[in-house]
């Protein structure tokens, strides 16, 4: 057996992860206000092709990257008016948002169809470290958008459970009217947080166009990672650095299906190991939109439920 | 006055759901037709997209032959799936009044049967079809009617005899004897092609082999380049594919491989890792066949171009390719388009080594057009 592409393999899958990771940390900053965001899908989409237009305009990743994450920010805005100032249903609203993301994808994509990435993000480079066997490809062959993700995933889970605004955040997801007793405007918070959430979702959009796809190509750009991305926050039971395993994990089972062709395994079919991931996020999704959500563990307690001061 | 918020709500939501689908349907639909010089209406059905630098790309070449040809403008419909959703695009164009509808995908064949049998008055044109296995005999969805429109054609080409070409070069190319091959869809037209490449690799490098990878996608760059990918972490070191972009050899580019690309003469896409391509030119055979249907005539045989009558060409060679290589390569092009030589030319056994063509027995087109196995020397499952 040739053992190298399992580690060619491993490191791919902390390169897809770092999407994954992403958009999973704009869910679970989104949930853990309260506000429950399906439109996950939408925002990658639409973030995705605001970058590639930006970059393919400007010759600047960089700014492709900024673009698509203030485009992500925007998308989640209507989502924050739609269900916290307008007080509408989240579920309804995120997946309008959907349908709208990947409409105005598809749109906006046009002048993009034939082109190819041309800019690429450079993975840095670690000298030596490169070339320990094994964990070398793994961990050290990565740009700075992938160690930054991780980074930010290990960050915010000090800033969830050790600092004044992460207990603010986590109280408003739980128990909203206690915050608001406390003076704090839960509306201003859930919007923060919508936004914030909106922004890493697009910064996950645009780094995959960017560093990871070879072209536009409408809605199999994302290739429902979206969805993904919003039953990972699920399995990490709200929790940032186990959200970073479980997306390695994903990214391993969504590459899988190829290694084990190319390495002729066919005891298990690939199109099973393709749908693996899918039929997890299936499972998940159910028990996130069941009434009886908030007793999943983690789960935020008032998630999904609407603010309103005069009905306590 | 909470409940006349939610109503607002709900209606902003609706309205972006509105808004979505009005905003893709515009995207979609390019044009309206109407005739000028000559008179007929003339419609294709995409599976993707005219810029995709692949196969649709290169039908939209033909199609702009076409139009200069006749001074008409034809009605394009981009993204059209080729499932039994596609009929209704069919029967929408039929009831539109067009005279001609060009399809150019394998999927479209029953639901475009359906519709031609409702609408004997419109001239239906089957991109890579086989009107056999539209039959119950060949197991096809099309059971229920009586028999075979007469206003179905097909039309393809002999893509095999630039595959084994670009095989050439391939074989040629490779250092440690592995090439990959990333491939859609375990149909006929794919296996054909795997096999051909693979007898043109074995014709100048006779240990090598062909590791085939399937994606089961036409037009899908993310898949595609992860596949393509994991062929090269596998230790492949020339790329051959079968899909409508240019993602494998995006890849191979990356990791310093080579690649044969598929369509389109699209070198500047990856231009270290470009070797050539089987490529495609269709205006000959669309502007002779919206020139029937404007005299009356529907053509519903089933046509098959070759090297000979320009439908299958083979695009240009990159930098990489000696030569040597490309003299010997012309030499076998030379000898197809003569008749001389066919690339499914016993002997040939099949991947398990045993025999399938004896030494100096020709193919027959039948055999070729249902292939359903891999010849000596392709690794991998044809079942996909």
């Amino acid at each position: 057996m040739n053992s190298n592409i399992w580690i060619l393999t491993s490191a791919n899958a902390v390169t897809i992860a770092t999407t994954l990771i992403l958009a999973a940390l704009g869910a679970l900053f989104t949930e853990r206000a309260g506000v429950l965001n399906l439109g996950v899908e939408g925002i990658l989409l639409t973030s995705a092709i605001s970058s590639f237009l930006a970059a393919d305009s400007s010759g600047s990743i960089w700014v492709g990257l900024l673009v698509g994450s203030a485009v992500g920010a925007v998308l989640a805005g209507i989502h924050a008016v739609l269900t916290v100032v307008l007080r509408a249903n989240q579920i309804v609203s995120g997946l309008a948002l959907v349908i709208f993301g990947t409409g105005l994808a598809n749109f906006l994509g046009k002048p993009a169809e034939g082109k190819t990435v041309t800019t690429i993000i450079q993975p840095l480079t670690f000298g030596p470290l490169t070339r320990i066997p094994v964990l070398g490809p793994i961990l050290f062959e990565h740009d700075i958008i992938t160690y930054g993700t991780i980074a930010f995933a290990i960050g915010s889970a000090w800033y969830l459970f050790r600092t004044r605004p992460g207990l603010e955040l986590r109280a408003t997801g739980d128990d909203p009217a206690t915050v608001d007793a406390q003076g704090l405007s839960v509306a201003r918070i859930r919007i923060r947080y919508t936004l914030l959430g909106g922004a890493l979702i697009g910064l996950g959009g645009s780094w995959l166009m960017l560093a990871q796809s070879a072209a536009w190509h409408q809605a199999a750009t994302t290739n429902g990672i979206g969805w993904i991305a919003l039953a990972l926050v699920v399995f990490a039971g709200w929790h940032p650095v186990r959200l970073i395993f479980g997306a390695v994990l994903f990214g391993f089972c969504l590459r899988l299906p190829f290694t084990l062709q190319a390495e002729q395994i066919t005891f298990i079919p690939s199109a099973f190991m393709q749908m693996l991931p899918y039929a997890a996020t299936l499972v998940a999704l159910i028990a996130l939109s069941r009434p009886g959500s908030k007793n999943l563990r983690g789960a935020p307690k008032s998630l999904g439920n609407p603010f309103v001061r005069d009905e306590r | 006055m909470k409940k006349f918020w939610k109503l607002a709500a709900t209606a902003a939501a609706a309205s972006l759901i509105v808004a979505a689908c009005g905003g893709s349907d515009s995207a979609s639909d390019t044009t309206s037709a109407p005739a000028a010089k000559t008179d007929v209406k003339v419609a294709v059905v995409y599976i993707g997209v005219p810029t995709d630098k692949g196969w649709t790309y290169q039908h939209e070449q033909g199609i702009l032959q076409l139009e200069q040809e006749l001074g008409i403008e034809v009605k394009r419909v981009e993204n059209v799936k080729d499932d039994a959703t596609s009929e209704a695009t069919f029967e929408q164009l039929a009831a539109d009044g067009y005279q001609l509808i060009f399809a150019t995908s394998f999927g479209y064949g029953a639901p475009m049967a359906r519709v031609a049998a409702k609408h004997p008055e419109a001239c239906f044109q089957w991109a890579t079809g086989a009107k056999f296995l539209l039959t119950k005999a060949g197991g096809g969805e099309y059971a229920d009617f009586p028999a075979l429109p007469t206003n179905l054609g097909t039309y393809f080409g002999a893509a095999e005899e630039a595959r084994y070409l670009s095989g050439i070069a391939a074989g040629k190319a490779t250092k440690n004897g592995k090439i990959g091959y990333v491939a859609a869809f375990p149909i006929p037209e794919v296996l054909r092609g795997i096999n051909a490449f693979t007898l043109g690799v074995r014709s100048v490098n006779a240990e090598a082999t062909v590791q085939v990878t399937w994606t089961k996608t036409w037009f899908d760059p993310t898949i595609e380049k992860q596949a393509a990918e994991s062929l090269l972490d596998s230790g492949v070191d020339v790329l051959a594919q079968h899909q409508d972009t240019t993602a494998a050899g995006v890849a191979a580019q990356a990791k310093g491989a080579k690649w044969v690309g598929y369509n389109s003469d699209v070198k500047e896409a990856a231009p270290d890792a470009w070797l050539t391509a089987p490529t495609w030119n269709w205006g000959p055979f669309y502007i002779k066949t919206a020139k029937a249907v404007a005299a009356g005539n529907c053509p519903a045989d089933e046509a098959y171009g070759n090297m000979k009558d320009g439908m299958v060409t083979l695009a240009s060679f990159g930098k990489s390719v000696d030569a040597a290589t490309q003299s010997l390569i012309e030499e076998k092009k030379a000898a197809i388009i003569d008749g001389s030589f066919a690339p499914f030319t016993g002997a040939i056994n099949k991947q398990d080594g045993k025999a399938w063509l004896k030494a100096g027995e020709k193919a027959e087109l039948g055999a070729l057009l249902s292939m359903d196995f891999f010849v000596e020397g392709v690794v991998g499952s044809a079942k996909g």
